[in-house]
């Protein structure tokens, strides 16, 4: 009899090319975007070297594109040289490219799920730290650098030292009016930034399950911000039934096939993980991050600490440096704090739901006059089906502009950069200092909680307003 | 890659925990498509005031700390996104090695990678280097092959990865040392279920 496994332990052992420490491992999709590759092509060039398996490759432009004004062509000479270097690589190459006219193109951890292309069980890997993402689908995710990206097209393999096990257990159930972002929230507040440092982590418990595929998707892809190298869940049947029909996904006897063996892919009941953090959903409230890391996060009902609060001193010098840096005083209520601008979009919360979410709490109402307020969909299929829906209307009506697919300003490498001193309510991944611009200030909420801010001129506890 | 094996020299102390990625190389510096031409961003926002003149008291500006080889810093140094421009920044300042309380996962992978070294000590020890560097003309030297750091008063031990320490120490090409493992790649190739998703493009 084999020894009980964990789900990480499971794909990890069907990928397994060499059994060493560290392991090389067999990479099944290869996710590809502007920015971090062009000097992993340019090293395959130069050594005269090809691209092993272009047809498990597959690349879209994201992360430097406008979200406006397309047909005008990118007007940043940079980043139209490296979409450019892009275009040409993938053509050199022979690989699937979802360029800037193609009306499945956005950021890269929204399309490959949205296309079928994200299956359970796929070790799954890309040149960005949210490959985490992925996990969701009980596929072991996470993001490489450019050497490693020269590596994987080289070889389709890649070498890892194999993490340890964290199961971060969910129990009770989601309050209403509590979103999945202030859930991940909830958890990086409690493990540190540095928690999941050299561990998979799997989401586990009742909360877990009970979550949307795309709900799922924005716990585990903020994974890395505890710094947990991968995060997975389980497949079941709301994965199976996200999957099926999508272009990408297997047809006919081969998804019977795939079924089954996705159905294997349960942590075993005697498996036992290195490490065990356990939460409560039902004790959950909106969260808002009020510092410069994902963790400096606190309850809408609450108010900035102080740096006096933590023991540990780097953590209270940090603290004090957030202060400066957010020009934030302690014991300020959250409530109290007044946006400049409400970005709704990103791979954490760009997806169709996140915008359903927003719109609801939109719907006739009107975005502050001192507030400016954009919604950036995902992709341009989630944008399609938003607009199908009639939700870009609401958003316009409300006084929201509304976008293009791209990353746009959760890292600000196009023109969307928040500018130096002004506060964005953002339902991105990471408030670090000018991450969306030099000196630009972030607070991480909800869609939900976004969407409210955008209109009252600051932040509001959103289950006050989803009651009414 | 170049080789590494003893690193000995002055250092920069920046003491501060969670240093991630961002801090190190902003992303408005991210759309080079070449590898090199990202020293003078390194630590860029902290470098530098609002309107671009170097802060005057940032370390990093420091004169006498112009020569530094080793940047020694609090936990979890590098977090955050999955950029390799950070390793290469720090090298191309002119780092040879970054001694922390702990590297984030990516960061410590990519720098093995680049020939960057990172050594993590417990953090009394950091602490303990860092009031060293106070003088900057204090050195501190690392040794890869022991797997030791010496400096005034302080002899530690480092735990390293034994295969990041073989291509450090070689400065071997990691891709041709896999490429000569091409029939187990092979076989493990032939025996993958053929439902498994290619993105060979299913609408043209």
């Amino acid at each position: 009899m084999t020894a009980p496994r964990t789900l990480f332990q499971k794909v990890w052992d069907n990928h397994i090319v060499i059994d060493a420490d560290p392991t090389l491992l067999y990479v099944d999709l290869h996710l590809v975007h502007e920015v971090t590759s062009p000097q992993a092509f340019a090293g395959l060039n130069q050594s005269g070297r090809t691209v092993r398996r272009p047809d498990l490759t597959v690349a879209t432009v994201d992360h430097g594109i406008p979200t406006t004004g397309r047909s005008l062509g990118i007007r940043d000479p940079l980043s139209k040289r490296q979409i450019d270097a892009l275009v040409q690589n993938c053509k050199d190459h022979s690989i699937t490219m979802f360029g800037l006219d193609d009306p499945r193109q956005g950021i890269v951890h929204v399309v490959g799920p949205e296309q079928g292309l994200t299956q359970p069980g796929l070790l799954v890997v890309c040149g960005d730290s949210h490959t985490s993402t992925h996990g969701a689908f009980g596929a072991l995710a996470f993001g490489i650098g450019t050497t490693e990206v020269e590596h994987v097209l080289a070889t389709q393999t890649i070498w890892q030292a194999k993490p340890q096990s964290m199961a971060v257990e969910v129990e009770g159930e989601l309050p209403w009016g509590v979103a999945a972002k202030d859930l991940i929230l909830g958890i990086i507040a409690q493990i540190g930034v540095s928690g999941g440092t050299r561990h998979v982590i799997e989401y586990r418990g009742r909360a877990i399950h009970d979550l949307s595929m795309e709900q799922r998707m924005t716990i585990c892809n903020m994974s890395i911000e505890g710094g947990a190298r991968a995060g997975m869940i389980a497949p079941d049947e709301t994965t199976i039934r996200y999957i099926e029909g999508r272009p990408f996904a297997p047809k006919g006897v081969q998804w019977d096939e795939a079924v089954s063996v996705w159905e294997s892919l349960v942590t075993d009941p005697d498996a036992v993980f290195d490490k065990v953090a356990v939460l409560d959903a039902s004790r959950l409230v909106p969260h808002v991050s009020w510092g410069v890391n994902p963790a400096q996060t606190v309850p809408v009902t609450g108010s900035v600490p102080s740096p006096d609060s933590y023991d540990d001193p780097l953590q209270r010098d940090a603290a004090v440096r957030a202060l400066e840096y957010m020009a934030l005083r302690p014991g300020t209520p959250i409530l109290d704090i007044a946006v400049d601008h409400v970005f709704l979009g990103s791979c954490t919360n760009g997806r169709i739901e996140d915008l359903r979410a927003a719109a609801k709490v939109v719907e006739g109402r009107r975005v502050d006059s001192r507030v400016s307020a954009v919604v950036v969909p995902g992709s341009m299929q989630v944008k399609a089906q938003a607009e199908s829906e009639g939700l870009h209307e609401v958003f316009e009506a409300a006084g929201f502009s509304w976008r293009d697919a791209g990353c746009s300003s959760c890292l600000a490498m196009n023109p969307d950069v928040i500018p130096a001193g002004e506060r964005c309510a953002s339902t991105s991944n990471r408030n670090y200092e000018g991450r969306q611009g030099r000196g630009a200030r972030t607070h991480l909420v909800s869609p939900a909680m976004a969407a409210a801010a955008a209109v009252a001129g600051h932040f509001v506890d959103v289950r006050e307003w989803e009651d009414s | 890659m170049k080789p590494v094996t003893t690193i000995t020299g002055t250092m920069m102390p920046l003491d501060r925990g969670d240093v991630d990625t961002d801090q190190i190389i902003p992303q408005q510096f991210l759309k080079r498509i070449e590898r090199d031409g990202y020293g003078e961003f390194l630590f860029y926002n902290w470098a530098h005031t609002d309107n671009g003149t170097p802060s005057s008291d940032f370390v990093i500006n420091d004169p006498a700390r112009r020569g530094a080889r080793v940047l020694v810093t609090g936990p979890n140094f590098g977090c955050g996104s999955s950029r390799e421009h950070a390793p290469w920044a720090i090298q191309q300042w002119g780092f040879e090695a970054v001694i922390t309380a702990s590297a984030a996962d990516i960061f410590r992978n990519n720098s093995s990678y680049v020939g960057l070294l990172v050594v993590e000590l417990p953090q009394d020890a950091v602490t303990r280097l860092i009031d060293t560097a106070s003088d900057p003309t204090a050195e501190v030297s690392i040794d890869l092959e022991s797997q030791t750091v010496t400096a005034d008063g302080l002899e530690e031990h480092f735990e390293f990865n034994p295969t990041a320490k073989e291509r450090l120490l070689t400065g071997l090409d990691g891709i041709g040392v896999t490429m000569g493992h091409d029939d187990l790649i092979a076989s493990h190739e032939e025996a993958r279920p053929a439902w498994l998703p290619t993105t060979v493009d299913v609408s043209s």
